[in-house]
């Protein structure tokens, strides 16, 4: 696997991988997509980092830990149903905000952060399997 | 009723618990003074109870509602008669007290703030569990009790004896909790209602009802674990492992309490039968007898205390068990009483414990010279203790033996063991009132001075209530006793408490009875003592003994279906799992008779591609089973899951290929990752008979889903779940991928749950990778898809 090929041409399929996925994620309330798919996607990337770049070079670029990613996901999800409560309905009614942007229209809403956590958490579970697994060099954890 | 009189009755008992989340951080804040500063919560609830004073006089009693969950039927409701105010007056007043001692008792302790937060939580929720209406309420509290008291009793949690004790109360006392939750339950099958004040206008509806003894075990259990009755006191003295403001909070008037006030809120419902009676006062008379002997037995003046607190819980439980209108009278008296003594006597033995460094009553004497408003708080504690006037405690004494004066025998065998108990319970009173005070003084290991104000001011405060009570009788019957006891009576009761003596009555000798024995004892107290420690070892074992074996022997059962069933074999997992499964689908098949409703369909029209597509699938499902290594098997693996994804495609679940071809590309890397774990290209053989079942099985279970889905195609699709979706997805939700909104917004609360899992199961993985990375042994990845 790892080739010089392969270890040139990886950089630039990370980030194109990244930035998909980040693309699917958004996009995903009108059109096939969603956080779920963007944070396998994500997470292929991360995969194919650790392949060419190594598992530490993955962790270091991940920056934090992936389970904390996970973990923050959870809480972003779970929080951005609590916004709800504020506005006297139940537990994540979502709420939507259109945002006018000069010439565009930029909808927020409480289920696109939501679908940012799912994004996040599956993004941080399946990187943390990953590079969990990929340290049989000897290496700690 | 005044507006506004729900929430601040509301507030009465969610208050501290806001406090407590706010407590470590004001406490750091104001260092010094932080028992001071937060003792202002448990004093506004103190005021605001006290201004339901007027109107529980009036009306007999206040009533408040919360709605909480509206659609169940369910509201947070509360009710305010005299029982309940006396019960969280007394909480509160002294709860006051008790966070301003525990400021100074644990002055610069790590962890104070964390000390006060538990301290406002638990009174929290005793406050809840005395002013609840609805039953749902109060079990609530009550077991919020429970884990604030397990977070109290552990608060030293480094030492084991601490956490011993913190476990074993929170066991005994949610062995009493669940059964609350069932007798709750079956009151509201008998009565129709959660709230108390509806049940208890039911009269004889409850009694004579066929479920009654199932209510009454559920509910006398729940109390009786609680209130540490006979064969459930153990837990007490073992909660002693707490710091000492907690022991005088909890062993007064809470904890111990709510068992002995679900009795009394009972009464109207439950009691009056003979079965109660004989209950009540046959284990109210064992637990005061035993305490009472259990605390002559002990040297140690915190567990002297406690053993007479179980004593003193089990006289409570007699009297609710007599019943009548003075044994009722005697009993409200002396909660109160007692609840004043118990914790001034709690306070004064941890300032002795404090400033002297021991609170053995053989090592400590002549502590008066040192510490003089200790003494004076402790001989007032004591006063009332041992039923001396002017105290509260000699008017509770007397109407409890007028309460037991009677014809029947359970009525003499009540009167017998009162004058017995009481005479026991005074002389402990005596010794920790005088021992430690007079005599010769001891060395102690610290040099004795006398106590900070902050640790005085409770005990002599409480002193000085027990006899201030007393010296105000009438306003004391008219305003505390009469509305209690007819709370507890559900019917009016005049107060007869007066202080003219009359050497005429029966009732004034039997007291002097009782303070004779007291004083014949009190020379004998450590013949007295050896005599029942002797007994003791002769026995040789406790309850005590009995709660650590059967916890053993929980521990070991739960070891063995551990094993059982977790046995580590992976591959019979698989089989277990997909044996299941199979199951799962093809019983309800052949149960509904789901086979008669295939139709016979030909081949479908499809064109070349598609075709492919599926010889792609087949073909790669050949390779798994020819493939010579496990790398080309995981491969040709993924080539047929890959080829699922393209027939989701083709037929029109582009979010469900997109999702099934990730899945599939992560499962290959996460396989080939494990694997190399292994060696990749190792030869995987495998016995026949391995072969036959896996395969078998195999066969079974996509044979299984083949003929579901086509039995599933062969009826009419209902579509009115599709069609409501594709119908509201973009007006309501303002989405067009319905798959999409679905997940995040129709089912947000299923997703978010899933997340969960799938971050747990992350951690999970990781974990077992640190655990086993130097076994090398493989590890299976778990994924979660939504």
């Amino acid at each position: 696997m790892n080739t010089v090929i392969f270890r040139t041409i990886a950089p630039l399929i990370v980030g194109t991988m990244l930035v998909f996925s980040v693309y699917i994620c958004l996009r995903g309330h009108n059109e096939p997509g969603g956080g779920f798919i963007g944070g396998l996607i994500a997470a292929s990337a991360i995969a194919v980092l650790g392949m060419s770049s190594g598992r530490d070079a993955a962790r270091r670029a991940l920056r934090f830990d992936p389970i904390a990613i996970a973990a923050a996901g959870v809480l972003l999800a779970a929080s951005s149903g609590l916004l709800s409560l504020f506005t006297g309905s139940a537990f994540m009614t979502s709420i939507w905000l259109y945002l006018e942007l000069g010439e565009t229209t930029v909808p927020l809403s409480t289920p696109m952060f939501f679908d940012i956590g799912v994004y996040l958490v599956v993004l941080g579970a399946i990187s943390a399997i990953g590079l969990g697994l990929e340290t049989d060099d000897g290496e700690g954890l | 009723m005044e507006p506004g009189l729900d929430a601040s009755i509301a507030l009465v008992a969610i208050g501290p618990f806001m406090a407590a989340l706010l407590a470590p951080l004001v406490q750091r804040l104001t260092r010094p003074f932080g028992g001071w500063v937060l003792a202002l919560v448990p004093a506004a609830a103190f005021l605001v109870l006290l201004s339901l004073v007027e109107p529980v006089l009036a009306n007999g009693f206040v009533a408040a509602r919360l709605a909480w969950a509206p659609s169940y039927g369910l509201d947070l409701s509360f009710f305010v008669d005299g029982l309940s105010l006396t019960f969280a007056l007394t909480i509160s007043g002294i709860g006051t007290l008790i966070v301003i001692y525990s400021g100074a008792y644990l002055k610069g302790h790590t962890h104070l703030g964390r000390f006060l937060a538990f301290l406002l939580a638990f009174m929290g929720s005793m406050l809840g569990l005395v002013l609840a209406d609805s039953m749902l309420v109060l079990f609530i509290f009550w077991e919020l009790t429970a884990v604030a008291s397990f977070l109290l009793i552990g608060f030293d949690h480094t030492r084991q004896a601490a956490r011993r004790g913190a476990i074993q109360a929170l066991v005994i006392t949610n062995i009493g909790g669940m059964a609350l939750l069932v007798g709750v339950v079956v009151l509201r099958q008998i009565g129709g209602a959660w709230e108390l004040s509806a049940l208890r206008e039911l009269g004889d509806g409850v009694r004579g009802h066929g479920l009654y003894g199932l209510a009454l075990a559920c509910i006398l259990l729940a109390s009786f674990t609680k209130s540490a009755q006979m064969p459930f006191h153990f837990w007490l003295p073992n909660a002693m492992e707490a710091p000492t403001p907690v022991s005088a909070f909890l062993h007064s008037a809470t904890m111990v309490q709510a068992g002995v006030y679900l009795l009394a809120r009972m009464t109207p419902v439950l009691g009056g039968t003979d079965i109660w009676s004989t209950i009540l006062v046959c284990f109210g008379s064992a637990t005061l007898l035993w305490g009472a002997l259990a605390a002559l037995r002990q040297t140690d003046l915190k567990q002297m205390l406690a053993q007479t607190t179980i004593a003193s819980l089990g006289l409570l439980v007699l009297l609710i068990g007599l019943g009548s209108e003075a044994a009722i009278a005697g009993m409200v008296v002396y909660f109160v009483a007692h609840a004043l003594y118990k914790a001034g006597l709690f306070m004064v033995v941890g300032a002795l414990d404090h400033e002297t460094g021991t609170r053995d009553i053989t090592a400590l004497g002549g502590m008066a010279d040192h510490m003089p408003v200790t003494f004076i708080a402790a001989a007032l504690a004591s006063l009332a203790m041992i039923g001396l006037p002017p105290t509260l405690g000699f008017f509770a004494k007397e109407e409890m033996l007028l309460g037991a004066f009677g014809p029947q025998w359970l009525q003499g065998l009540a009167l017998v063991v009162l004058i017995v108990g009481n005479a026991l319970l005074a002389v402990v009173a005596a010794l920790i009132a005088i021992k430690p005070f007079l005599g010769a003084t001891s060395q102690t290991p610290k040099s004795p001075h006398e106590a900070p104000i902050a640790m005085l001011i409770g005990p002599v405060l409480l002193g000085a209530a027990g006899i201030v009570g007393a010296l105000v009788l009438d306003w004391f019957g008219h305003t505390v006793l009469e509305p209690t006891a007819s709370a507890i009576l559900a019917s009016p009761v005049e107060s007869h408490l007066a202080w003219s003596i009359n050497f005429a009555s029966p009732i004034l000798w039997l007291s002097v009875l009782v303070w004779a024995l007291a004083l014949a004892m009190y020379g004998q107290a450590d013949r007295i003592r050896t005599l029942l420690n002797r007994a003791h070892r002769a026995v040789g074992w406790t309850a005590d003994h009995v709660f650590d074996a059967a916890m053993f022997g929980l521990i070991r059962f739960s070891a063995w279906i551990t094993r059982l069933l977790h046995h580590g074999r992976l591959e019979l997992y698989l089989v277990v799992v997909f044996a299941m499964f199979a199951l799962a689908l093809l019983v309800p098949m052949v149960a509904m008779n789901g086979f008669a409703a295939i139709v016979q369909q030909g081949w479908p029209e499809l064109r070349v591609h598609e075709w492919g597509v599926l010889l792609l699938a087949v073909g790669g499902l050949g390779a798994v089973l020819l493939a010579r290594s496990r790398l080309v098997a995981i491969l040709s693996l993924g080539v047929q899951g890959a080829a699922v994804a393209l027939v989701f495609l083709l037929f029109g679940a582009p979010d469900l290929a997109f999702t099934q071809f990730m899945v599939e590309i992560l499962s290959v890397i996460i396989l080939t990752l494990v694997m190399t774990r292994l060696r990749l290209d190792e030869r995987d053989p495998r016995p026949l008979e391995d072969w036959v079942r896996d395969g078998l099985l195999a066969l079974v279970c996509g044979g299984a889903v083949s003929l579901v889905l086509i039995a599933v195609l062969s009826g009419t699709l209902d579509t009115s779940l599709s069609d409501f979706f594709a119908a509201t997805s973009v007006p309501i939700a303002h989405g067009a991928n319905i798959v999409n909104v679905i997940l995040v917004d129709y089912r947000g609360f299923d997703t978010l749950g899933e997340i969960s899992v799938v971050m747990a199961a992350g951690m999970a993985v990781v974990a077992l990778l640190r655990t086993r990375r130097r076994k090398n042994v493989p590890v299976t990845s778990g994924e979660g898809e939504p």
